[in-house]
């Protein structure tokens, strides 16, 4: 990468690999991240390929399923690629993605600091994050775990497979996001540039400060159910299984307790990006930027108290439904406004429809059927009727594909010559949407029907009134397979040889383009001085 | 008004919800076919208005004169308050729905459903034990549900009823059939290798077929002993893994002409599949597992489950299997 | 990039402006940890509430088994040691770094006794057959107990208590240790002449940390040893 600049910057300041595996520089750190996060997101969907392959047809053993019936002998090894699937896509891809690589990134560019609060302890996040994805990864050559990515009790302490291995892998990876998190807040807090009030910070920041805020608040409590889980399955100790007195949902309780939150930690950050995309694309500045940065504030708090809403058949009270489900419609109207502010800022703008604007509109589109599913979700007697079938398992792609991944794919280009120095090419990078785009509502608008007609998600086979939609759904992920492989060429194409990238491409205002394409080591030769809004396209 | 009740029930009929088997079902319906129509409008008003503006205001030239709005508070009020609304009425009519779901109805016919992995076992006052779930139509039906190994969920889909089984703990649900037929019942809870073979039947027949069901079942004692393992057999759902009329294998060995046969065992040994070899399959399935099964054999162990008659009546109705 | 300067014998990072900012953001990131730690707590805590309420008198029967003396001479070593570590810190604010080093010493010290008594609890429980959750011996107990004639247990889920007492314990324990480890770190450091007046960042982080723990025990001790 000898000729991407005259100049020093943070890519060939120092050389060899180990400079990488030891740099403090968040930039580099972030970049870590980005390489390993990719490399999960390959390993997941592959599983996630697998597993349509096998849903292609009802009755693994039929003639037709010679390849799915190859790989998946029975039950177990569909529900052990469910789980990796899950397991990988939530705590190695999803949940670290964002904010590890574009917060990490670009927070403390966008905030004209010189670093995160805690370089050292920044990069012990990432050795942390490794650990445990290795620990993750290595249960795959143990026994494998077959429990899905929730880890509901009593099965997962019965049954024989690595559970305390991958729990406690689960458990590592949450302590790298809590000091991630950590990390953030103070930066936020403490290293600001002068004139960068927190009412001057960009969108893609806010988000990043409420995402940090459920990561240190929700992290701890998924922390200790874990390691009482672990303790379960060592030594029986009872709290989860009833042979003891215990109660397996109150496991339910603890998981969602963190995992509800989580999910906003999945989306808050996308719906940040898509803040700093859609204003940039339409050279407009940002339409109701107030409310657009305190309804993440408030997603984040009410998201605290909606656990409950994933247990309305678990047995739990009446009550408990009707409360949970109030409160869930709560969360709704921060996330109906921005979705508005966002519709308002591309009116009278100029807009240009490079790949980051069309995965930002492919955002709004599945967003928007994400969020209405999910309030149908939320309506006690719809879920009692739709609970654990192919109706969520459509709503909540809708909302992490079709939002976190759609924001991450527009951020990957909007930030790639910023972040590499170079040009993409733009006509593969569009391909790549389409083909994404289109694939994935092939692949999850018809589950929405196979859900409504009753067919129960982690199923491994099905009753024969599902066949068609089920055939249309694995050649839709064939599409999204294809789509995400283009966006992959385009990225390798781009590094060998694209074209040099100019300081501010794309016409920001943000200070993150401010400076030099690649960023110096220091980021900023003169510490900015911070004078207006990160949006004003007058 | 009227445009959006048309609306609900054309919504309704493109929904591809199972049929409606209950009173409780059409209602849940109207709900959806509600909450369909007015997604379809947010949709329109938010897809829509991106495309419009997208097709409207695509850049012309760098140049481009672009408008600076940075807020309008009467905008943001009526799209915060509208969808609030929205959100509460439909959170509110949920709440009614919900209540007359959850509210058990008195007199109602008690049935006791308990789920293991991988089958779920009906049981009657009187003692009949079924793997279906026969009830007669028009009649308040509350099932008490348990489990006995891990958690498990009963879902009617045409009923729009479904309820965690936890173990350790009873749980409920009721529901009246207002249509006689067959409906699907699943497990919706994972709950290990066969979880989506945890499928079974719920039968809806008239009142006096029933009680003459219910009759006849409770006789099952008299029956020749063979005759009395194979409903047995079936109440077990042990035919949904091993074949009885073809020697095809499904999740475990077929039983088709298989007793007195030699059978290959997984450590390598041999052994007469005589009454005590299945006996002990039976009741530890762990302990001598068939070749090409193992190394852990997927089936459930039945120690405490049958009694000393009811193991006894299966055997000889695997002998009888030619 | 972080390398340091030095401003008036104080190593600075580069990406702060000066000690006092650094200092500030160093303690802020310590009291989010903090709160981490106390929410990991508090999950067992809740936990522990949940089941109290459910069988109140399974509890009762569980605390039997604690001594509430070594809980209470436990308690004290701990606040005592919290004293010293909080006088540590000030003598290093008064440059007294040898004082300093003594005090931390003795917070060293008081953390060795309170293992240690925690050592002997948890060995006297193994040998009457008490471990939690499913490995405890109800048979070898009772034996004990007819012995030295008292009572024998009722409770069938008593391995429930005993599975909070040995996992709320033992994550303390491990705490305590952790503590321990920290504060010898900071010793060590005092010694070499790292710390000064003006800069104690590591010192005043590890207090904050060894003052969670010992505040988790303050709660551990009456509602493992006295509520019962």
């Amino acid at each position: 990468m000898g000729n991407a600049a005259h100049g020093s910057n943070y890519i060939n300041a120092e050389k060899g690999l180990m400079s990488w595996f030891t740099s403090l520089d968040h930039k580099r750190i972030g970049i870590l991240y980005f390489v390993t996060v990719l490399f999960f997101f390959l390993v997941g969907g592959i599983a996630a390929l697998l597993l349509r392959l096998e849903l292609f047809a009802p009755n693994v053993n039929a003639a037709g399923q010679a390849v799915a019936g190859a790989i998946f002998k029975n039950g177990d090894t569909y529900n052990q690629a469910l789980t990796y699937h899950g397991a990988i896509m939530v705590f190695m891809v999803i949940v670290p993605g964002i904010p590890s690589i574009f917060g990490n990134f670009f927070l403390p560019l966008q905030i004209g600091a010189k670093d995160v609060a805690f370089p050292k302890l920044n990069l012990a996040s990432w050795y942390l994050f490794m650990t445990g994805a290795t620990m993750a990864i290595a249960t795959m050559f143990l026994n494998k775990v077959d429990t899905g990515w929730t880890f509901y009790t009593p099965y997962s302490i019965r049954t024989s497979a690595s559970v305390s291995l991958m729990v406690a892998a689960v458990f590592v990876m949450g302590m790298a996001s809590v000091l991630t998190g950590l990390n953030f807040i103070a930066t936020i807090h403490k290293l600001r540039a002068p004139g960068m009030t927190f009412h001057r910070m960009p969108l893609f920041c806010w988000a990043i400060y409420s995402t940090s805020i459920l990561q240190v608040l929700a992290t701890p409590i998924l922390a200790i159910t874990l390691l009482l889980l672990i303790m379960e399955r060592a030594f029986g100790v009872g709290i989860f299984d009833p042979k003891l007195g215990g109660d397996p949902v109150l496991f339910q309780h603890f998981f969602w307790f963190y995992s509800h939150p989580a999910v906003y930690i999945m989306i808050l950050p996308a719906m940040g990006i898509v803040s700093e995309l859609l204003t940039t694309y339409s050279k407009k500045t940002i339409f109701g930027y107030t409310a657009i940065a305190y309804s993440s504030l408030g997603i984040a708090g009410v998201s605290f108290f909606v656990w409950g809403h994933h247990m309305y058949v678990s047995g739990q009270s009446e009550l408990a439904g009707v409360i949970f489900s109030f409160l869930t419609m709560l969360v709704g109207v921060p996330t109906a406004i921005k979705m508005f502010n966002w519709l308002a800022t591309l009116y009278k703008g100029s807009i240009e429809f490079t790949a980051s604007m069309l995965y930002a509109m492919g955002f709004m589109f599945l967003f928007v059927i994400g969020g209405v599913t999910g309030i149908m979700l939320a309506v006690l007697p719809i879920d009692v009727h739709f609970h654990d079938t192919y109706f969520v398992v459509a709503h909540f792609h809708y909302v992490m594909v079709g939002g976190t991944l759609m924001a991450l794919m527009g951020a990957i280009y909007h930030w790639f010559p910023k972040m590499f120095g170079k040009m993409y090419n733009e006509a593969l990078a569009r391909a790549s949407f389409v083909f994404v785009f289109i694939g994935f509502n092939v692949t999850f608008f018809p589950q929405f029907i196979l859900g409504g007609m009753g067919m129960p998600r982690r199923y491994f086979d099905y009753i024969p009134a599902y066949e068609q939609l089920n055939k249309i759904s694995t050649v839709g992920s064939w599409l999204i397979g294809i789509g995400f492989l283009i966006g992959l060429v385009s990225i390798i194409q781009a590094l060998r040889s694209g074209a040099k990238a100019p300081a501010n491409p794309w016409g920001c205002k943000t200070l993150e383009w401010q400076t030099e394409s690649p960023p110096i080591t220091h980021n900023f030769s003169h510490e900015p001085h911070v004078t207006e809004g990160p949006y004003e396209y007058k | 008004m009227m445009w959006l009740f048309s609306l609900i029930n054309r919504a309704n009929a493109s929904t591809f919800m199972p049929t409606e088997g209950s009173d409780i079902a059409t209602r849940v319906d109207n709900l959806y076919g509600f909450l369909i129509a007015t997604s379809f409008i947010s949709c329109a008003i938010l897809i829509g208005g991106m495309i419009y503006f997208a097709v409207k205001y695509k850049r012309k030239s760098d140049n481009d004169k672009v408008a600076y709005i940075t807020h309008d508070t009467r905008l943001e009020v009526l799209w915060s308050v509208v969808p609030l609304i929205i959100f509460l009425v439909v959170f509110a009519w949920g709440w009614i729905i919900y209540h007359d779901m959850r509210k058990m109805p008195e007199n109602a016919l008690e049935i006791h459903v308990t789920g293991r992995q991988w089958a779920w076992m009906t049981e009657y006052k009187n003692g009949v034990k079924s793997p279906d779930i026969v009830v007669p139509v028009g009649r308040d039906v509350k099932i008490v549900l348990a489990a006995e190994d891990v958690l498990h969920s009963l879902y009617i889909p045409s009923f729009r009823v479904k309820q965690d089984a936890v173990p350790g703990r009873y749980t409920a649900l009721w529901f009246k059939a207002d249509k006689m037929g067959e409906f699907h019942v699943f497990c919706t809870e994972f709950c290990g290798t066969s979880h989506s073979a945890m499928i079974t039947k719920l039968i809806v027949i008239s009142q006096e077929d029933f009680d003459k069901w219910l009759i006849e079942e409770s006789e099952i004692s008299t029956l020749p002993i063979a005759q009395r393992g194979g409903k047995i057999f079936n109440t077990r759902a042990c035919a949904s893994c091993h074949n009885v009329d073809n020697p095809s294998v499904k999740i475990g060995p077929s039983l088709f002409q298989a007793f007195g046969t030699q059978k290959a065992l997984e450590d390598g040994a041999t052994v007469a599949m005589d009454e005590n070899y299945i006996r002990e399959s039976i009741l530890n399935s762990q302990a001598q597992i068939s070749k090409g099964f193992g190394p852990r054999s997927a089936m459930p162990a039945f120690q405490g489950q049958l009694s000393e008659a009811e193991v006894t009546a299966l055997i000889e109705y695997i002998k009888s299997l030619k | 990039m972080s390398t340091s300067k030095m401003i008036n014998g104080v190593p600075v990072q580069e990406h702060f402006k000066n000690a006092h900012h650094q200092f500030d953001t160093a303690k802020m990131g310590i009291w989010l940890f903090m709160v981490t730690e106390i929410l990991m707590f508090g999950g067992l805590f809740v936990g522990y509430a949940i089941f109290h309420m459910m069988y109140p008198e399974m509890f009762a029967e569980g605390a039997r088994f604690l001594d509430w003396k070594l809980g209470f001479v436990n308690t004290l070593v701990l606040i005592f040691s919290s004293l010293t570590m909080a006088l540590g810190i000030h003598y290093i604010q008064m440059n007294q770094i040898k004082k300093a080093v003594w005090s931390l010493a003795i917070t060293i010290l008081c953390g060795a006794i309170f293992m240690v008594i925690k050592y002997f609890e948890y060995t006297h429980k193994f040998h009457m057959g008490i471990y939690p959750g499913n490995l405890l011996d109800i048979a070898k107990l009772n034996e004990h107990l007819t012995q030295v004639g008292l009572a024998t247990v009722n409770s069938t889920n008593l391995g429930m208590y005993f599975g909070f007492y040995f996992c709320m314990s033992g994550l303390h324990g491990i705490h305590v240790l952790v503590g321990m480890g920290l504060i010898t770190w900071c010793l060590i450091r005092a010694v070499r002449g790292d710390f000064n007046p003006n800069y104690y960042t590591a010192v005043e982080g590890v207090g904050i940390f060894w003052h969670i723990v010992d505040l988790v025990w303050i709660f551990l001790f009456p509602l493992l040893y006295l509520v019962g």
